[in-house]
């Protein structure tokens, strides 16, 4: 082999390269540490689970468009009638609706988001309504 | 030919990877099993690759070059394109590697009525390929956040500079935009430019081809038909940090073909001209310095062909008697050899 030093470095650079994922979560030893949602002991969500993993971020914006470009505020059924929520029309709300059974934005929300770095912008205007009940403004 | 060879061998890919996807006994192999064989390959194969050029001899410079050489102290050389020295060289190669430097000199040859044939710049071919390549090298970090916990620093960042346009839910990444586009135009140009479609192989539709499938599948998987991506990364953390989990039921056909993709992608990488990752940085005529004149380069298989440097002592030693008859001037009168 001719320039065998220099040869050697740029090998063991593409090795630091490409085995830097397995690398980063020996050192980190968080590899095995898994995303846990804690879910609300009791209610039923408006929709599926399977469809909420994968689907809830484009409901919000359909949600979003309704409420500030149509003014249609209020959630319904594919049936037509409404949704209830504490005797009252359930909103189209991220904040009313959602996190009134979904109270703990740190460990439903965030979990997930953190686990896989999502980092939504819904909360560069809204806020967790319990830090908000608490007096914390943004 | 070369296409439809390709299309054939691509398809073949897909129904592969659908009954990975399809058939439980097989998700285990696909999820698993494949990725791993395919990552080994990809990092031994590699090294293969780059120990056999090491191996070749380069016994002289080979200074194609696109400036002045170093020369009389007067005379400009030019420093990037005709290095004379190792920083240079490293000048070089970053501009090759980072922005196809010797690409963006290429020149399209035409023949046009009359008959006369024109050169003229084309920077089309350059403009996307970088576009291309770095759309790549983006998109593969950005993974990361699939890869590893914790999470690199340079995910978040290249996440909020790629979905900087905050335009629909989730993001769109420029990235995937700009992929796409590169990659119609690096497979068209093979297909609509005859003189092109005459030179090209399998070998170069198939990459190309192979990459889109990864590129579609992904974005599909992001925008359109939803996968479960916690258990996405369940499963890749399991397979990186060598404790890999029986997949999840939540993976969906559109991630089995993504990663059947991947790792087709990364076992023919070594044995193709993917392979021009590594390879760029052995190139003869980009990583070593033009120093022809400066100093003496000896053939490095000199001893192997039993050839001895003949200098030109030892040939007037040789020839000095009939020279001294001929009346030819000696640098001396006797021989060095005593």
């Amino acid at each position: 082999m001719y320039g065998t030093g220099k040869v050697l470095i740029g090998i063991l650079i593409f090795i630091l390269a490409f085995t830097s994922p397995i690398l980063i979560n020996m050192a980190g030893g968080k590899a095995s540490v898994k995303a846990n949602p804690v879910l609300p002991q009791s209610g039923k969500c408006i929709e599926s689970k399977e469809y909420m993993k994968g689907y809830h971020m484009e409901m919000l914006d359909i949600w979003r468009d309704k409420v500030v470009r149509q003014d249609i505020r209020f959630l319904k059924k594919a049936d037509g009638s409404y949704y209830m929520l504490n005797g009252a029309k359930a909103e189209m709300s991220l904040t009313k609706t959602c996190m009134s059974c979904h109270d703990n934005k740190a460990k439903f929300c965030d979990e997930c988001h953190n686990y896989l770095d999502v980092n939504p912008y819904c909360w560069d205007c809204h806020i967790d309504p319990s830090l908000a009940k608490k007096g914390v403004t943004k | 030919m070369g296409i439809w060879f390709s299309l054939v061998a691509v398809a073949a890919l897909i129904l592969l990877g659908l009954l990975g996807a399809n058939v439980s006994g097989l998700n285990y192999i696909f999820a698993v099993v494949i990725p791993y064989i395919a990552i080994t390959l990809f990092i031994v194969g590699s090294i293969v690759r780059i120990v056999r050029w090491a191996r070749s001899p380069v016994p002289f410079r080979i200074p194609t070059t696109g400036g002045q050489q170093k020369s009389l102290s007067f005379i400009k050389q030019n420093r990037l394109d005709n290095p004379s020295s190792y920083l240079g060289v490293l000048g070089r190669m970053a501009l090759e590697v980072l922005f196809f430097r010797s690409l963006f000199r290429n020149t399209k040859a035409e023949l046009k009525e009359g008959p006369i044939l024109t050169y003229g710049a084309n920077k089309w071919l350059w403009m996307f390929s970088l576009a291309f390549h770095w759309s790549f090298l983006i998109i593969f970090l950005r993974h990361f956040r699939f890869f590893t916990q914790p999470i690199p620093f340079f995910v978040p960042f290249l996440q909020d500079i790629d979905g900087f346009f905050q335009i629909w839910v989730p993001l769109i990444y420029m990235t995937n935009a700009v992929i796409l586009a590169a990659l119609t135009y690096l497979f068209f140009r093979r297909v609509f430019d005859s003189k092109i479609r005459y030179i090209s192989l399998p070998s170069d539709y198939f990459p190309l081809l192979l990459i889109a499938g990864i590129a579609i599948t992904g974005i599909l998987m992001r925008y359109f038909f939803k996968t479960d991506l916690v258990a996405v990364k369940e499963l890749m953390l399991g397979i990186l940090s060598f404790a890999p989990s029986a997949p999840s039921e939540g993976l969906s056909l559109w991630f089995y073909l993504h990663l059947f993709f991947v790792c087709s992608l990364l076992i023919y990488f070594p044995m193709s001209k993917l392979v021009h990752m590594s390879g760029i940085f052995m190139s003869p005529t980009r990583n070593l310095a033009n120093t022809n004149r400066m100093r003496r380069h000896v053939n490095p298989w000199i001893d192997e062909l039993k050839m001895k440097p003949h200098t030109y002592e030892e040939y007037e030693d040789e020839f000095r008697k009939v020279m001294k008859g001929a009346g030819m001037p000696l640098d001396k009168e006797e021989s060095h050899v005593s």
